[in-house]
């Protein structure tokens, strides 16, 4: 039995896994095909540095991940602590709308922010769709899933805290920063780089939201698919990949060293 | 509670409030507004209408996203058990394997299979290869551009939705209560059908939902695997409000979209009447 599990859980991560693995090992390729391999280059990679195009896409996705992450972060925070001590039907409605983004396929998402933007545009007869679109969209469908992160954390603190920084004469402002903001800031970190990975990662709600001047990297890998095979789209992705994979070890391997030194310091 | 502290509270969510409401409740209401207007700007119940020509893409969306959706759960429930059964260190990393994958781009990942599935691609390179050694001549399947490669393509992309919430759940069931079981003399089928099973109800529920909703709106895996021989409901909007192939119209996509919308919260109904915890659960939540 156990055998058999270890053999199917194998099967199942080679079916996640070999897709990638294939795209790394193209990235090398000293031939434009797909199914041959011959010699080993990295002319792929030299070639991807020098389009600019997927450059100046990276940059704007970036740039993109980035400012919307810090913005949804901090109006999602402050919408959690609200949300938190509201009640009843107020409570009821702020999560309700909080779920619309979440539940709604991105589709509806997206064309509806594009009936909105395009609506308001023709009306004022000024503006157009870009960067500007892009960071709103993306702000929007951000706050959701920091709520939802910060949300918790806020439920699980002991408000007696707060209110005795209140009585020990501490401003609410000041007891807010000073006591509230440490014990949730877990919280708030997971939620700053789930939306930067959201964002980052988004394709729909970019796609109908970018207007022309402007790519993100996911509309600029989407219009190299309609395109003759390019081997770069491979060297873009083994980089991608490595990038994450150190993402990844970074974020866990302090947290393991933490949590040896706590285990030490209970000793 | 004091005054302060009441406005304290409007202050902070006051943001939120503005923000949602101009970005998410107008957009909606915008939707519902051009799915029963012409473009003349007159109230018409013709868009609505029209979709009934649109049934047939309907009901191949639901399909194709119902099949891949049944494909991950059974791939996904032995995965997501056997971790849970392994130690706390390796289900750490087991968990870290499952989400990797969707860290990559989603674009990515779909042209990634496009390069294994083509008639000159890997697989049939490969089986070709195979055969030449024993002197067959091999024409090669047709894998990409059908509605296979789109249904592996869904399962693809989303397994991992459906292996993290039933791994959640899994991890939560009591084990005293599968002890108890088995020391009432319950075999390990029993146990498993009786009590591990109905215990995570909740978590393939919200499997199902995070795996069918992306894939029955989907129009990229569509059009990447399917090579546009199967329209989705997804390909269909995307014509109306961008018009790559046709014309553009807003209203018609809207009143698509608006049936989509209302599609998707009847199944989630549905699956939610399944869950006879949900309200318990959802009260635990909010």
């Amino acid at each position: 039995m156990k055998a058999l599990s270890r053999i199917y859980n194998f099967l199942v991560f080679a079916f996640l896994y070999a897709p990638i693995a294939v795209m790394i090992v193209y990235s090398f390729n000293g031939i434009k095909s797909r199914s041959v391999l011959e010699g080993f280059s990295l002319q792929w990679y030299q070639e991807l540095f020098h389009d600019s195009v997927i450059m100046k896409s990276l940059y704007t996705s970036l740039l993109l991940a980035v400012l919307s992450a810090i913005i949804s972060t901090i109006i999602g925070t402050a919408a959690a602590v609200g949300i938190n001590a509201s009640r009843g039907i107020r409570k009821k409605i702020y999560l309700a709308v909080n779920n619309i983004p979440m539940v709604n396929p991105d589709i509806v998402t997206a064309v509806s922010m594009m009936i909105l933007f395009v609506f308001v545009f023709s009306t004022l007869n000024k503006f157009e769709m870009g960067f500007g679109t892009l960071l709103i969209a993306h702000i929007t469908f951000c706050i959701p899933y920091v709520i939802l992160e910060v949300l918790p954390k806020i439920k699980g603190m002991d408000s007696n805290i707060y209110n005795a920084a209140l009585d020990l004469g501490c401003p609410p402002i000041k007891s807010f920063i000073k006591v509230v903001l440490p014990q949730i800031k877990p919280g708030i970190v997971t939620g700053l780089i789930m939306a930067f990975t959201l964002s980052l990662d988004d394709f729909i709600i970019s796609y109908f939201n970018s207007g022309s001047t402007v790519q993100t990297l996911s509309v600029t890998i989407f219009s190299m698919t309609k395109k003759p095979y390019s081997p770069k789209i491979n060297a873009l992705s083994t980089l991608l990949f490595t990038a994450i994979l150190i993402l990844l070890l970074i974020i866990n391997l302090p947290k393991d060293k933490n949590s040896v030194k706590k285990k030490g310091a209970k000793k | 509670m004091n005054k302060s502290d009441t406005r304290l509270k409007r202050i902070m969510t006051a943001p939120f409030s503005v923000w949602m409401a101009i970005f998410v409740i107008v957009p909606i209401g915008l939707v519902l507004y051009y799915a029963f207007t012409s473009s003349e700007g007159g109230f018409t119940l013709e868009n609505i209408a029209s979709i009934w020509e649109y049934r047939g893409t309907y009901l191949i969306s639901i399909e194709l996203a119902l099949v891949a959706t049944v494909i991950c759960l059974l791939m996904a429930y032995p995965l997501a058990y056997s971790i849970s059964k392994m130690k706390a260190r390796r289900q750490q990393t087991m968990v870290l394997l499952v989400m990797l994958p969707m860290w990559m781009n989603f674009l990515i990942r779909t042209y990634a299979w496009m390069t294994i599935l083509e008639d000159t691609g890997l697989i049939n390179t490969f089986i070709k290869f195979l055969l030449s050694l024993v002197g067959y001549e091999f024409e090669g399947f047709t894998m990409i551009n059908t509605n296979g490669a789109i249904v592996l393509g869904m399962v693809y992309n989303f397994l991992p939705y459906m292996v993290l919430p039933i791994y959640t759940v899994l991890t939560k069931i009591d084990r005293s209560v599968i002890e108890a079981a088995r020391d009432l003399g319950a075999g390990g089928m029993d146990v498993f059908t009786r009590v591990i099973l109905p215990q995570s109800v909740p978590g393939i529920i919200s499997g199902i939902t995070m795996v069918f909703v992306p894939a029955v709106s989907t129009f990229v895996i569509s059009k990447l695997l399917g090579g546009g021989m199967t329209y989705l409901i997804g390909d269909i909007i995307e014509n109306y409000f961008l018009g790559n192939t046709g014309e553009v119209n807003y209203n018609v996509g809207a009143a698509l979209s608006l049936v989509l919308m209302v599609l998707i919260l009847i199944s989630m109904g549905i699956m939610n009447h399944f869950d006879e915890d949900a309200e318990t659960n959802g009260g635990g939540l909010f």
